[in-house]
């Protein structure tokens, strides 16, 4: 059964309409993510779920029940802000227990639940304290636990990580996919611009361009198929390789994508050939950026090491089970057979 | 690189000269509230003797307690209702969309605009008007004028650099306006409110047109104008030494309030910069 049903939601502010007609279905205990470029209207939509926007035209259902006129506190949601957004003049104790008050929980039921959810989170050392005595990834953890504490139905986090420095952000990333897995009847709603955030965290990605859903799908299915040249280009590091003319044509498409893992090189033979341009080693994989004559600039990707010199020669050979074309709307053609 | 050994000097110089200007006539009027029938007409800078009479008399006569309750009444009534209407409205102002919220905002700063002595005549009618001449309330209701827009337009200022995630969150949390005014905003806002709280709080307390305007009798005067007229034995007497006194004693709850709050108004006045 779905939790969070959006029907035919619209937003405008004033005469700009920023999200256009949106139809979801969120299943309950689903980790989804909603990803897109920065403005595309992610955090709109989650703070219309929330109840913190109001909903211009549509319906939003929370297990069945129409929640558009029905307070953010009423909704059975709790959210996880960018900056935290945790009270400073409060302990995180106070933090924590500030909205247990104001549902009139009794205290000692307050005491278990804020225990609980720290217990959880490993900050019961920290109950004590100031959120300005706290460093970011002990601050995220208490927003966190302030939001499992009201012990919500729908979990809204809205760009979670990005206050983060690299290494956190992962450590974070992993903590919060453990804590959906111990929260199974919850369902997460995660907004990020970050595709790897997406690929990783998400049991399904909902891809927003200008206002409108692109695509819905499991994280592998955006990767194998993407439903229009915008999701095939914002789903996989490094980005896929689009290339205009010639190729394109000779398939009967206006772009010809293929992603970097799916080019093999050989400095012997191959469909393309090129010339090295620059390599980027990360250890694990090297990419290797090449100039193909008629062809245009190309990204590939290497396992392990690889040693080019820049203005070497190199022969392409593109996997034709992995490529994808799309006509001049970005919209995908249907594969022809040969390569 | 340090300073020169002139560069000193001249910073001492302007330091001194700065320090004297702002403290030599409070200074001259300890000095002389001190002091005692021809005493008072002879200059000099150094305490020659230690005689409370001045005080004595001032303290003895019966309406200038009196007068002193009035001040501390007019003064503390005018901060508690300025910064009760100042955080409700600053929160609409800051927090609420609605139509005319910038043209609202301006109108309140307009008001402060007009001299005092520009609405006197007019503001003299109103209070006629609602019989409140010659009482107490006139005051509080004409100091109003001046403290309100100043502690909105500060308040306001300072609650829109409240980060508006905090107040999302509180209402995440189930908080209702009143709740998150209460108990997120106020806290927030104790070193703003109680920087304006205490500007407020002087400018009532020094007022002086207004309670000239407003009162007649002497036990309804506050002592800015009670000192003002304070009289001597005759008509060409005028008792420097009871006046001095008085002023040194009006001047003392400012002295002490400001020294009481001093810490917060540093964190008040640098709030702005640092968030939390
Ligand atoms: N209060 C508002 N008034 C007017 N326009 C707004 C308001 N809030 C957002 N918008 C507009 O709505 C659009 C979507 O904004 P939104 O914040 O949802 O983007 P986003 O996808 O979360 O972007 P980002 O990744 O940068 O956070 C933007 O074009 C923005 O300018
Ligand atoms: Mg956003």
């Amino acid at each position: 059964m779905a939790t969070v049903e959006l029907i035919n939601v619209s937003k405008s502010f004033g005469s700009v309409e920023v999200l256009r007609d949106i139809n979801l279905s969120l299943e309950k205990g689903k980790f989804v993510v909603f990803v897109g470029p920065s403005g595309c209207g992610k955090s709109t939509l989650l703070r219309m779920i929330a109840g913190l926007e109001d909903i211009t035209s549509g319906e939003l259902r929370i297990d069945g029940q129409p929640m558009n006129e029905v307070l953010p506190a009423k909704r059975g949601i709790a959210m996880v802000f960018q900056s935290y957004a945790l009270y400073p003049h409060m302990t995180v104790f106070e933090n924590m227990s500030f909205g247990l008050e104001q549902a009139k929980l009794s205290k000692p039921e307050i005491e278990a639940r804020v225990q609980d959810a720290a217990k959880m989170l490993q900050i019961e050392g920290l109950l004590d304290r100031k959120p300005k005595q706290l460093s970011g990834g002990q601050r995220q953890r208490v927003a966190i636990g302030r939001a499992i504490t009201r012990d919500p139905r729908v979990f809204l986090f809205d760009e979670p990580l990005s206050n983060l420095d690299a290494a956190l952000r992962v450590d974070t990333r992993l903590e919060i996919a453990a804590l959906s897995e111990r929260l199974p009847d919850t369902t997460m709603i995660y907004v990020t611009h970050d595709q790897v955030e997406a690929m990783t965290l998400a049991d399904r990605i909902v891809v927003l361009n200008g206002g409108i859903v692109e695509q819905v799908g499991s994280p592998m299915d955006l990767y194998e198929s993407p439903a229009s040249e915008f999701v095939a280009g914002f789903i996989g590091s490094p980005r896929m390789n689009f290339l205009k003319g010639g190729v394109a044509e000779a398939h009967g498409a206006a772009t010809y994508g293929i992603r970097p893992e799916h080019i093999a090189l050989s400095d012997e033979r191959g469909d393309w050939s090129g010339r090295v341009v620059l390599t980027e080693r990360l250890g694990s994989d090297t990419f290797v950026h090449v100039e193909v004559k008629g062809v245009g600039p190309v990204n590939v990707r290497v396992e392990g090491r690889a040693d080019f010199a820049s203005g070497e020669t190199v022969y392409l050979s593109p996997d034709p089970a992995s490529v994808h074309l799309f006509d001049p709307q970005g919209r995908p053609v249907v594969r022809s057979v040969t390569p | 690189m340090k300073p020169g050994i002139w560069q000193r000097i001249g910073f001492y110089a302007i330091v001194i000269v700065i320090v004297t200007q702002a403290v030599f006539p409070f200074y001259y009027a300890i000095l002389t509230s001190l002091e005692d029938g021809q005493a008072l007409f002879e200059v000099n800078y150094l305490p020659k003797a230690l005689n409370l009479t001045n005080y004595r008399a001032m303290l003895a006569e019966g309406v200038f307690g009196k007068q002193m309750l009035n001040s501390v009444f007019v003064a503390s009534v005018v901060v508690v209702v300025s910064l009760f209407l100042a955080v409700t409205a600053a929160f609409a102002l800051s927090r609420i969309r609605f139509r005319g919220r910038g043209l609202l905002l301006l109108t309140v700063l307009s008001v402060s605009m007009f001299p005092q002595i520009a609405v006197l005549s007019g503001l003299f009618e109103v209070i006629r008007f609602f019989g409140l001449f010659n009482s107490l309330w006139s005051l509080v209701f004409s100091y109003m004028i001046f403290t309100l827009p100043f502690t909105v337009w500060v308040l306001t200022t300072f609650m829109r650099n409240l980060p508006v995630e905090i107040e999302e969150a509180a209402i995440m949390d189930g908080a209702s306006s009143l709740t998150i005014i209460r108990r997120v905003f106020l806290p927030l806002m104790w070193p703003a409110m109680v920087t304006t709280g205490l500007l407020a709080f002087i400018h009532a307390w020094n007022e002086f047109l207004f309670a000239l305007t407003f009162t007649s009798t002497d036990s309804q005067r506050t002592v800015p104008v009670a000192i003002a007229l304070v009289s001597g034995r005759s008509e060409f007497e005028i008792p420097w030494g009871n006046i001095m006194a008085a002023s040194v004693i009006v001047t003392l709850p400012l002295v002490a309030l400001v020294l009481i709050f001093q810490r917060r108004i540093v964190s008040g006045l640098t709030a702005g910069a640092v968030k939390g």
